[in-house]
């Protein structure tokens, strides 16, 4: 493929391009009529606004208070924030963050670069966290059957249950997937004193197929992590390794490191993925083969055939697969021993673990590019069964009581497991959740839970790294963490989260050199435990492997016939827990583009088999995100639910993936009734994907917001992408379309002179196309760091969205498999910019040191700079978006960036305030700038460090280095308006012998 | 068809158009005298505090310098504000009966804060800087005015745009040494405008007039 290759962005316009531009060229989309106003009523009431907003003006600044300290605190400086080193888990595994704390009050994160399975970069969730910690929404106070009560209360119920049950008989507590090891010697402690009672976990979007896995193929329990800097070639069986799971960040770390600079053929790696819907790693795989998830076993048996390990006599598989399969496997067998990576997904069964495990032993991988490690001090994950048994026990009334801890499995639960009901027979139910959510409302006793940045813990990365989090705010409402309330249990109320993750570690740290004060104390700076990475094994092979996997002899006959449903966490909302975030809900997922919804994603060829229509633009649509897509009835297991459907490419036919988390009843004001609820579709049995799904078309539609048809840039070839051959023939193919003079693109064709004043660094920016992932994590980041306000699923739907950035996704090639490339968007701060030159006010203006400024307080809000834009990156606040009212939310704006009001437009700012402030501290450290010290929110939080900001003028800086390179080009350069924001250009490296899409 | 106007309406529109420029004009410097009153601005005005701090007494009488109480100054955008036990430090020793202060060892003893009320305030969408003012030789006393004449604190000042602008088109005019900074007695010496060019070039003082150094 080359650079000419056309992009196309969704199934309708690919085969409808006039219809776009007949669209662009309308000036009024539908839906737009004349004003109902006349003309005397208008002026009346221009006149009247006019002499009321001069009115307003009238009025005299309330009088302030200043309230300083009547101790002083040791290192704080007023008006200085500070960085506390925390951690954040996920489904038991933690990511390393420093968090900003100013005057008290987190209010951003960063990656912590110290702890290895961040490296400096966050994830999404987490970067949303510092939002759920202010939620309005959370739970505020005990409730005893939804009345306030104080922690006492509960604590005489709870003391009698326990002294009436023997040995703890019938006391069970459910928690999510633990990875804390103070929480687990507290589980320990817990068990001694009640040796009768349960320990349940259930982590509704994990499966627990990795260890289970390991099990069958290895005498011992071992953990399986990835080095993927190692990795020449890698392949993904339904494993989504960029983009979720634990240690995905690092992940996408070290696959990223290969594609940036300087690209060479040596370096590039490639990436196969089988999977049956589209994640951010078959986004960024150079060969993508969708096939059923029932089906990916079967392509791991061949590729296992292929390379001699297995001798199964399986029906051969179609030619695609096989041609597939027959390169990869030459592919892999070319390649010398502990380069090449295979990975299954989580949601795929244990057994196809055990053969990855087996493929890559083959290959020489072991102790090269996968790692295995003991279990440390975890319990294993029990995968669903535990909650099966725990819901039959429930039923047969051998709980007297339940302690959740965390989980909402009232509404994770599969639906056949009847948990609610199950729980009504329990005599005793106590509830620790952040909200008063579905779990709450069958628990008679609830706790509010203090959020992670309230609360002493420790957690391990993805590598058995273990950390210390400590919390940045006292809770804001008597909060309890689930340490707090097992140490309740095991008969020590009162004692602190803080004394028992110390008491955890008193044995390791008073070993350290200084005692344990000391450790303590640089362990909490640092924020990482020094070496408490779990050292590497070599487990031993089990023989009888293929046994224990059930591998043994042929696989079942594939039946090409019924219909397959697969589930899957939300990329935003995750498995539900999230619901109630809005920075989340309004994140465009990743490849749909879908914001405040989850669909029923549903392949091209197979929703014209069924007769199901792909989404048309709404009334309010044309350029904008209103999207109408027809709603479907799904029946799976004897349950029947009504969804949006979405024709999606690249998505396998005969399967239609459903993502978790939506269809909440009790999630907060935002998260309640948006989407539908999927777990009630799931069946214990196959909580992941199965077949039997029956699909019915209704003649209803529903209206969606998707940002997918914004700012559309057809034939303009926004991201320029070439194969590796092509690269490394013609390097400089992303800059030949640019309009130059003398073929020097930094020489644009112009008659002005060339006469801005430029003094000082000259700001600039370059995001590497073949390092991006579209993770989003940017888009989060940019929203925490300049109080960039959330519109709601409405505004999303009239193209009113306020993110600075945006991520933009094509398709290239074929509508049943296309290659996806994804481009962020955001302020190019030209340096001819067409926004400055229609200002009426100079709101707009271009400040000597390259910025492109907005300046609000000047702004009045005739949009003239947005319609002049090219690149549509202005963002208008049409409403009052801000929330003024809510005293929670006041807390966790960032002081350095001015809440906008509405009327006003406002934009990316290239971080100014980050800019000044680096600036400001160079001077009274009477220093120059040095390159690195302005990182912008999108910079700092991006995993893959696409994202390179700096001084253009400055030969030796990281982002002039990156302008020079031959894959650099300019968004729209040809329209001369010399962008700062330029573009690495994607290279893919495509197998030779597989080259056909 | 009969004139609808009377004949003298000619008269009347022609005064009307010209009174017009007049009352724009009346107009216009009612706004621009109103905004730049003490009573828009609060320039001038003294402010009640819980406790009558003077820093009259405290800076000519005794001799602290600005910086033993606002010790950010040099450091962060805010000068900060005291803590009570900065208040303390001394009143511990002396005046340790006195009713005025009554308030602040009740401050002290219950570990409740003191409210004062913010003498300056700066609009929420302009962001000021003291440590990159400080540094580079500008005096508290060019903003903050005769600070050690104040036995309660007032603002100096207008705080509009253009005040702060007069600086910033020529800080030449109102750089002094370092080490004067925080003399309050300082004056501008005869030649200024040429140590102020010195100064300007030896300090690496920018005449930032662009809107995002106040404005993000």
């Amino acid at each position: 493929m080359s650079t000419g290759a056309p992009h196309w962005r969704d199934v309708a316009s690919k085969d409808d391009a006039e219809r776009l531009r007949a669209l662009a060229e309308t000036e009024f989309p539908g839906g737009v009529e004349a004003s109902p106003i006349d003309r005397r009523r208008f002026l009346a009431l221009a006149g009247a606004s006019l002499g009321l907003a001069g009115l307003s003006g009238c009025m005299r600044a309330p009088a302030e208070k200043i309230v300083p300290f009547v101790h002083p605190v040791e290192g704080r400086v007023p008006g200085k924030p500070l960085y506390y080193a925390t951690s954040m888990t996920l489904a038991g595994s933690a990511t390393g963050l420093l968090v900003e704390s100013y005057e008290g009050r987190p209010i951003k994160v960063e990656g912590n670069p110290a702890h290895p399975s961040s490296l400096g970069a966050t994830d999404v969730f987490a970067q949303a966290s510092v939002l759920g910690l202010y939620d309005p929404d959370r739970s505020k106070t005990v409730t005893y059957l939804g009345r306030p009560r104080i922690m006492g209360d509960l604590a005489g119920p709870l003391r009698e249950a326990l002294a009436t049950a023997k040995h703890g008989k019938g006391l069970r507590i459910l928690t999510e997937t633990v990875g804390s090891p103070s929480l687990i010697r507290q589980r320990g402690e817990l068990l001694e004193r009640y040796p009768e009672a349960r320990w349940h976990s259930y982590e509704p979007a994990m499966s627990g197929a990795a260890s289970a896995g390991a099990r069958m193929v290895f005498d011992q329990s071992v953990r399986t992590h990835y080095d993927l800097s190692k990795a020449d070639v890698l392949v993904a069986l339904d494993a989504d390794f960029l983009g979720s799971g634990p240690g995905h960040l690092r992940y996408a770390h070290d696959f990223a490191a290969r594609r940036r600079e300087p690209l060479t053929a040596e370096r590039m790696n490639r990436l196969y993925a089988v999977e049956p819907t589209p994640t951010i790693t078959g986004a960024r795989a150079d060969h993508r083969l969708p096939v059923l998830a029932r089906d990916v076993i079967h392509v791991a048996r061949a590729l296992a055939n292929a390379l001699g390990i297995g001798k199964w006599t399986d029906a051969p598989p179609d030619a695609a697969t096989a041609s597939f399969v027959q390169a990869l496997a030459d592919d892999l067998r070319s390649r010398r021993p502990g380069t090449t990576l295979v990975v299954a997904g989580d949601n795929q069964p244990a057994a196809l673990a055990a053969l990855v495990q087996a493929i890559n032993r083959h290959l020489g991988n072991f102790g090269g590019t996968v790692l295995h490690t003991g279990v440390s001090e975890a319990p294993e994950d029990a995968g669903l069964s535990s909650l099966v048994e725990l819901a039959s026990d429930m039923r047969e009334g051998r709980v007297t009581t339940l302690v959740n801890l965390s989980g909402n499995p009232v509404y994770t639960a599969p639906a056949d497991l009847g948990f609610a009901d199950a729980m009504k027979r329990v005599p005793l139910c106590v509830h620790l959740g952040l909200y008063q959510d579905e779990t709450a409302d069958y628990c008679q006793w609830h706790i509010p839970e203090a959020h992670y940045l309230e609360a002493w813990g420790d957690a391990r990365g993805h590598d058995g790294t273990a950390s210390i989090a400590q919390p940045l705010i006292a809770p804001l409402y008597a909060g309890k963490s689930a340490l707090e309330v097992v140490g309740m249990l095991s008969g020590e109320p009162g004692r602190s989260g803080y004394e028992m993750v110390r008491e955890t570690w008193q044995a390791h740290g008073s070993k350290q050199a200084g005692g344990f004060e000391t450790w303590w104390r640089r362990t909490l700076h640092e924020g990482v435990i020094a070496g408490s990475a779990s050292p590497t094994i070599e487990p031993r092979w089990r023989d009888d492997w293929q046994a224990r996997a059930g591998l043994n002899g042929a696989a079942p006959a594939r039946n090409a016939g019924p219909l397959e449903i697969v589930f899957r966490p939300d990329p935003t909302v995750f498995d539900g827990r999230f619901a109630n975030n809005g920075w989340l809900q309004e994140l465009p997922k990743p490849l749909t583009k879908l914001t405040w919804e989850n669909v029923a994603l549903i392949s091209p060829a197979t929703a014209q088999a069924l007769g199901i229509k792909a989404a048309t633009e709404g009334p309010h649509a044309g350029s904008h995100g209103e999207a109408i897509a027809p709603v479907v009835e799904l029946t799976y297991g004897g349950q029947t639910l009504r969804a949006p459907a979405w024709v999606f490419p690249g998505q396998a036919d005969g399967s239609i993936a459903v993502h978790l988390g939506y269809g909440r009843t009790r999630a907060g004001t935002l998260g309640s009734n948006i989407g539908f609820d999927a777990n009630r579709l799931r069946a214990s049995a196959a909580p992941h994907f199965g077949p039997g799904l029956d699909i019915r078309t209704t003649t209803t539609t529903t209206t969606l917001a998707c940002t997918q048809l914004h700012q559309s840039m057809v034939d303009r070839q926004p991201v320029r992408t070439a194969d590796l051959a092509t690269f490394l023939k013609e390097p400089r193919f992303a800059q030949e379309s640019a309009h130059t003079e003398g073929g020097d693109r930094r020489h644009p064709l112009t008659l002005y002179p060339d006469d801005h004043p430029m003094k000082g660094p000259q700001w600039g920016m370059v995001v590497d196309l073949n390092a991006c992932t579209g993770c989003g994590a940017c888009v989060v980041a940019c929203q925490a760091e300049n109080n960039i306000s959330v519109v709601g699923k409405e505004q999303v739907a009239r193209g009113r969205e306020m993110h600075w950035m945006r991520i933009d996704r094509y398709f290239s090639g074929d509508s049943a498999n296309p290659t996806a490339h994804v481009q962020p968007v955001m302020c190019m701060h030209c340096e001819n910019a067409p926004c400055e030159l229609v200002c009426p006010v100079e709101a707009t203006t271009h400040s000597p040191d390259g910025l492109n400024e907005m300046t609000y307080n000047r702004c009045v809000g005739t949009r003239y700079c947005s319609n002049n834009c090219p690149y549509k990156v202005r963002r208008f606040n049409f409403l009052a978006f801000a929330d003024y009212a809510t005293a929670s939310l006041k807390l966790l704006r960032n002081p350095d960036v001015t809440v906008r009001s509405r009327g006003v437009m406002e934009k990316c700012t290239y971080c100014v305030q980050r800019i000044r402030e680096a600036e400001i501290d160079a001077n009274n450290r009477k220093r120059p700038l040095r390159d690195g010290d302005v990182i912008t929110a999108c910079q700092a939080v991006c995993p893959t460090r696409a994202i390179v900001f700096g001084d253009i003028h400055d030969a030796n800086s990281q982002v002039a280095k990156l302008r020079e390179s031959q894959r650099n080009y300019g968004l729209l350069e040809e329209l001369n308006t010399r962008p700062r924001t330029t573009y690495l250009a994607s290279v893919r490296n495509p197998n030779p012998r597989l080259e056909t899409r | 068809m009969p004139q609808v106007f009377h004949r003298s309406f000619n008269t009347l529109s022609r005064a009307s158009v010209f009174g017009s420029l007049f009352i724009l004009g009346f107009v216009a410097w009612a706004v621009n005298v109103f905004v730049n009153s003490s009573y828009a601005t609060n320039q001038g005005v003294v402010r009640e505090q819980p406790v009558p701090f003077s820093h009259e007494h405290h800076v000519t009488g005794l001799g602290i310098d600005c910086r033993y109480c606002h010790d950010a100054a040099e450091k962060s955008a805010q000068a900060g504000m005291p803590p009570t036990k900065t208040c303390m430090n001394c009143h511990q020793q002396i005046w340790t009966g006195s009713a005025t202060l009554a308030p602040v060892r009740a401050s002290f003893q219950t570990d409740q804060s003191l409210a004062w009320t913010r003498v300056h305030r700066l609009a929420d969408f302009a962001y000021f800087n003291h440590s990159a003012h400080v540094n580079k030789g500008f005096g508290c006393s060019t903003c903050h005015g005769e600070v050690q004449k104040m036995p309660l604190a007032w603002q100096h000042g207008t705080l509009l745009m253009n005040w702060c602008l007069d600086c910033h088109r020529q800080p030449e005019r109102f750089v002094r040494p370092r080490d004067e900074v925080y003399n309050m007695d300082w004056h501008p010496p005869a030649d200024q405008e040429q140590q102020g060019r010195e100064l300007v070039r030896k300090n690496g003082i920018r005449s930032l007039m662009n809107c995002s150094t106040c404005h993000h």
